[in-house]
């Protein structure tokens, strides 16, 4: 864990895999609503949580340092402790397997197009952050092997509910927009809805099963 | 049944939006923060009409825009230059003007800077989305911007005007001086790099916009090479993509992003009336 400098009411918090994101995520959320901790915004990403309109950055920084053995701690007990890991809390999302590039992932992966779609609906993913638009999940789960490269040319329009798979993740896009990352299916379910409470079906945590529809 | 009070928009000009405060305390669902990008001269435009700050006017860019009220209210433009009339009366910037039901108002292009805003007594009543009327011109939340024919609700005033003549809108200054924070990523550059950024004189690229002012000049070498994996963006964050121009993050910037960040702009307000050509020189905290 390292604590990196974002200029005068910001810090980065470098936290080098993506299971001490998770921790860290959780305990920096835990300690806000419990009021130790003002942060108007703790942004969880790829390897690091960012930590914006901090009062005083100094006193946070110090605050991190004192916390950083319990997160640390946290990571290395038997997940079954974690009554998070509840298998009942999962999101299901319904997905027909019917995405374009699923040939092209069959053969990535060097097996074939069933194979995909019992890999990925066998996984049980995590909401690792969100971004690139509102509602946006990146999804881990998958093995690291199986990462996949983006399209050399991204679509112009990816449909709403594009199921996807780029780089260790999968996503899915919550309204349609421009896209690079390889289709695989799409779902009906709705991900970002301003009028629900919260308004992302899939927030940074969640876990998540996709089932054949 | 009569139309309630409203803004009805003749001319909406190249960009206008409504802007509040912001959407802040959403980026960890990939909302950006959005809202004005002088804050602060928004606040102004408010208190002016007595409005609480936080009410929803116009961000108007560069060309202006010509709307006409329909109640008899009270307005008050901050930011740029920019001619006002109502009516056949001419107005000033910084400085409230009571109008007549009915009175049409232009704002003019700007001689000086390239934003104005706008508050109307009672504020833009549109609906809010997560907790902010502004239009974020990325994710597309918020109001579109404002086409010809528009017409936008205007709230119930709440108080009176502020008891002042005129307020000071200072001309934005021929060439930009930004302090600079640390950034989280300054050892993906050569050493020389921070010293290159703050010993040039950088331009604003014209294809700046609310998301943000992409800066010319002297490419910023990067030490490490290949894709840093997504992380959070602060407002003001200077990132430094594969070509090594800087590009510095306004209201509307994504929540997240893969290019490193040099360094973190401490105020980015004056970058919201930068011209297209403005030199850009940046300074360190201690100075």
């Amino acid at each position: 864990m390292r604590i990196r400098p974002v200029g005068a009411h910001a810090l980065l918090l470098d936290c080098t895999t993506p299971a001490l994101v998770e921790a860290w995520r959780s305990e920096l959320w835990r300690r806000r609503e419990q009021g130790d901790l003002i942060a108007v915004e703790i942004v969880p990403a790829a390897r690091t949580v960012l930590l914006d309109g901090l009062p005083d950055p100094t006193t946070t920084a110090q605050q991190l340092t004192r916390w950083a053995s319990a997160v640390t701690a946290a990571t290395t007990r038997p997940t079954q402790a974690n009554p998070e890991d509840d298998d009942a809390a999962d999101v299901v999302v319904p997905v027909s397997f019917d995405g374009p590039d699923l040939p092209n992932v069959a053969q990535h992966w060097g097996v074939d197009v069933s194979a995909v779609r019992h890999r990925i609906t066998s996984t049980r993913f995590r909401v690792a952050f969100c971004g690139f638009a509102p509602g946006f999940p990146y999804l881990t789960g998958l093995p690291a092997e199986l990462a996949l490269p983006r399209l050399t040319t991204p679509r112009p329009r990816v449909p709403a509910g594009s199921v996807a798979l780029a780089g260790p993740y999968a996503g899915i896009y919550p309204g349609a927009s421009p896209g690079g990352w390889q289709l695989v299916g799409r779902t009906d379910l709705v991900l970002f809805d301003v009028a629900a409470n919260p308004p992302a079906r899939l927030n940074p945590g969640t876990t998540v099963r996709m089932v054949a529809a | 049944m009569t139309h309630p009070a409203a803004i009805e928009v003749l001319r909406a000009g190249a960009l206008t939006t409504v802007q509040d405060l912001g959407r802040p305390g959403w980026a960890h669902l990939g909302v950006p923060r959005s809202g004005a990008l002088d804050p602060a001269a928004l606040r102004l435009a408010n208190r002016l009409v007595g409005n609480p700050e936080h009410a929803a006017g116009l961000e108007i860019t560069l060309t202006g825009c010509t709307l006409r009220l329909t109640r008899a209210t009270t307005v008050a433009v901050t930011g740029a230059e920019v001619p006002i009339q109502a009516g056949a009366r001419p107005g000033d910037t910084g400085r409230p003007l009571s109008v007549p039901a009915g009175t049409v108002l232009r704002i003019g292009p700007a001689r000086h800077g390239v934003r104005s805003w706008l508050a109307v007594a009672g504020g833009i009543d549109v609906p809010p989305v997560l907790g902010s009327r502004a239009t974020d011109t990325l994710s597309g939340l918020g109001p579109p911007p404002l086409r010809d024919g528009d017409r936008l609700p205007l709230g119930e005033p709440v108080d009176a005007p502020a008891p002042v003549d005129s307020t000071c809108c200072p001309s934005p200054p021929p060439e930009l001086h930004l302090t600079l924070g640390p950034g989280p990523r300054e050892d993906w550059f050569t050493p020389t790099a921070f010293d290159r950024l703050l010993g040039s004189a950088y331009t604003i690229s014209p294809v700046s916009n609310r998301v943000g002012a992409r800066l010319a000049g002297a490419a910023l070498p990067r030490a490490v090479a290949g894709e840093l994996p997504s992380e959070g963006i602060a407002l003001g964050a200077v990132q430094v993509p594969a070509d090594g121009q800087p590009l510095i993050f306004l209201a509307d910037h994504p929540t997240t992003g893969g290019y490193p960040v040099i360094g973190v702009v401490t105020d980015v307000t004056p970058l919201a009336q930068a011209r297209p050509g403005t030199t850009v020189r940046f300074h360190g905290p201690q100075r």
